[in-house]
């Protein structure tokens, strides 16, 4: 009987395209049961109170090494237990850098909830940035722990390319936070570089990047946490802050610069030379200006934001999917994208659809001015930082941009002095 | 470790601003994210939304797992238990036998076993299937749509962002409480 039904509705194709019981379930009188459905249930919670547990263990003990015991060597073994466990076993996921994007979405889609795992992992590196500095950067992030395997002969970055470059991750992370927040995507997820080795799988052009970013790694420290990273960039914020923080020389400088030609990061500051009266009042005069032209720069940056919001607007799907529908119903576009294909097919509810997409662009006018003011302030912000002199006695690791990798250590010669149990009154005081 | 702290016993100004702000930013920081964190109702995981997912076949590709964790499970309950699988055969196929060349599944996950008279018993091989939508799609155009798919939680890795999500046409991906992670469907509502 089945047989000729299925003739039947073979002609009339699939018309009847949204299940119903087409087929009445039978009533067995051979005793059958259906077999149980199974359904596996997700990893565990206690998981996640391990990977918590792990973190914060993992942020003592680089703590620990890079300030207390000053040992480039135990860090590296901690950076690679990280990497195979964050990374490797753990995937890469969850991380803090992506975890940016959770706290900014749960802030802005009101029925996404932020998970208290996810929450904990974006929270606990930032409180220990308070106190220790980059401590997650030095020996926990699986995504650092990946390039400081491969940087075998460190280049300096000359400044005018390093100051620019070290301002695109704040740009980076205010665009993965207004996406995030309007519930876009996750743009750091997608573009991640080095999670793709961790799953061993990922896309053509994402193991092209990685293995770009590893092969640049290895002449340049640490590219992707000092040229992309956007958590990096809140940390550099909060770093500044912190108590206690890597101190070079473990007595009185010697001013040899070993350090800073070890440093591969470029955080090493050499003192400063007596200031010069006449410079000063000049950079008095630029504070005074810049101070004067941050306002004017942010309200630039919001326009051009504004302006530009249409076009950001289009990386949002249900946008993209209504401008695509739009286009197709007037006959302005041949054929069908896979998106507007899966439109019609689960009815296609124009209005709907049309509604939704002019409620989420509304949200990116705004949104992108936000944006644009952000980066107006970081522009702003750095060119005041550069004009401001601070005194420095001795060599010193700028907080922001120091990863607390240790190099420094084994380079400054009072140190090994300390180490060796040498008096150090000899180097003191020796001119380099 | 005297000799280090020994600069530092005296606060200056610069070190007041400091620990002052200091204090600011542990107040901001654990504030704004234990305000977030107190909406919540805790963790979430991937799913498809049967209701919206329009077969593509995105899930076999694009999961960062090979084979996908995305499987194909059967809802008996809704089944008709067809002799004529809408499921099972392919609707352009060389005779009515069960050789693989009138399958639909390229892999031959879905196993008929027969039941009764003239009834037909589908299971879904689960480590072979790959999670393609083939038979999905017959199941849901011409059947009962008791066959469809779901990420399989034992698998799933939970990605931050699912790649099969942001590549999913249709919006299907959505996160669920992981209390509850799965979204079947129901005699109920589809009956």
């Amino acid at each position: 009987m089945k047989r000729w039904l299925l003739f039947i509705l073979g002609a009339v194709g699939p018309a009847a395209a949204w299940a119903a019981e087409n087929f009445p379930p039978p009533e067995f009188t051979s005793g059958y049961r259906f077999p149980p459905m199974n359904v596996p249930q997700p990893r565990a919670a206690v998981f996640a109170y391990l990977d918590m547990a792990v973190l914060v263990a993992a942020l003592a003990l680089a703590s620990y090494f890079a300030l207390r015991l000053r040992s480039r060597r135990h860090l590296f073994w901690l950076t690679l237990f990280s990497l195979g466990y964050f990374g490797f076993y753990r995937r890469g996921c969850v991380c803090p850098v992506g975890a940016v994007q959770n706290v900014a979405m749960a802030l802005g889609i009101p029925g996404y909830t932020l998970p208290f795992v996810v929450g904990f992992f974006f929270l606990v590196p930032l409180l220990f940035a308070l106190f220790v500095g980059r401590a997650y950067c030095a020996g926990v992030c699986p995504l650092g722990a990946a390039q400081e395997m491969v940087l075998l002969r460190p280049l300096r970055a000359p400044a005018w390319l390093e100051q620019p470059l070290s301002l695109v991750p704040f740009f980076y992370l205010g665009l993965g936070v207004l996406l995030a927040y309007l519930g876009s995507g996750f743009l750091i997820c997608r573009y991640d570089p080095f999670v793709a080795f961790f799953r061993l799988g990922g896309t053509t052009g994402i193991v092209i990047f990685g293995v770009a970013l590893l092969g640049l790694g290895t002449v340049i420290g640490r590219p992707y946490c000092r040229y992309l990273c956007p958590y990096g960039a809140l940390l550099r914020l909060v770093a500044p802050l912190s108590k206690w923080r890597v101190r070079i020389t473990p007595s009185d400088c010697v001013k040899c610069h070993l350090c800073a030609d070890a440093c591969p990061y470029g955080a090493i500051k050499p003192p400063t030379p007596e200031e010069d009266p006449v410079r000063r009042r000049e950079g008095k005069t630029r504070l005074g200006l810049l101070l004067l032209a941050l306002p004017v720069m942010m309200a630039l940056g919001a326009g051009l934001g504004w302006r530009v919001s249409g076009s950001l607007a289009r990386v949002e799907p249900t946008v993209s999917l209504a401008d695509r529908v739009w286009l197709e119903q007037q006959g302005l576009a041949l054929g069908t994208t896979a998106a507007s294909q899966a439109f019609y097919k689960q009815g296609g509810a124009y209005e709907e659809l049309y509604a939704r997409a002019a409620g989420i662009r509304e949200r990116f006018g705004p949104g992108t001015a936000a944006l644009g003011g952000w980066v107006g302030l970081v522009l702003g912000v750095r060119l005041i930082g550069l004009s401001l002199r601070r005194r420095r006695l001795e060599y010193e690791a700028d907080p922001g941009a120091c990863l607390a990798c240790g190099r420094c250590y084994e380079a400054c010669p009072v140190e090994h002095a300390r180490v060796e149990g040498l008096p150090v009154e000899d180097l003191v005081g020796a001119e380099p | 470790m005297d000799d280090l702290s020994n600069k530092f016993n005296k606060k200056t100004r610069r070190e007041f601003l400091r620990d002052s702000l200091r204090a600011a930013g542990l107040l901001a920081l654990s504030g704004a994210v234990g305000g977030v964190l107190s909406q919540g109702q805790g963790e979430t995981v991937w799913q498809i939304d049967p209701e919206k997912c329009t077969q593509c076949g995105k899930c076999a590709t694009e999961c960062v797992l090979s084979p996908s964790a995305v499987k194909c499970v059967h809802q008996y309950a809704l089944c008709g238990y067809c002799d004529f699988c809408f499921g099972f055969y392919k609707d352009q196929r060389p005779d009515d036998t069960t050789g693989a060349e009138n399958q639909r599944c390229p892999t031959g996950a879905l196993q008929r076993s027969f039941v009764e008279e003239p009834y037909y018993q589908y299971v879904v091989n689960e480590p072979l299937c790959i999670g393609c939508a083939i038979c999905v799609r017959g199941c849901q155009a011409y059947g009962n749509g008791s066959l469809y798919l779901q990420v399989r939680h034992d698998r799933c890795l939970n990605c931050n962002e699912c790649r099969i999500a942001a590549a999913c046409p249709a919006q299907a991906f959505v996160r669920v409480p992981a209390a509850k992670p799965y979204i079947l469907k129901t005699k109920k509502a589809y009956g």
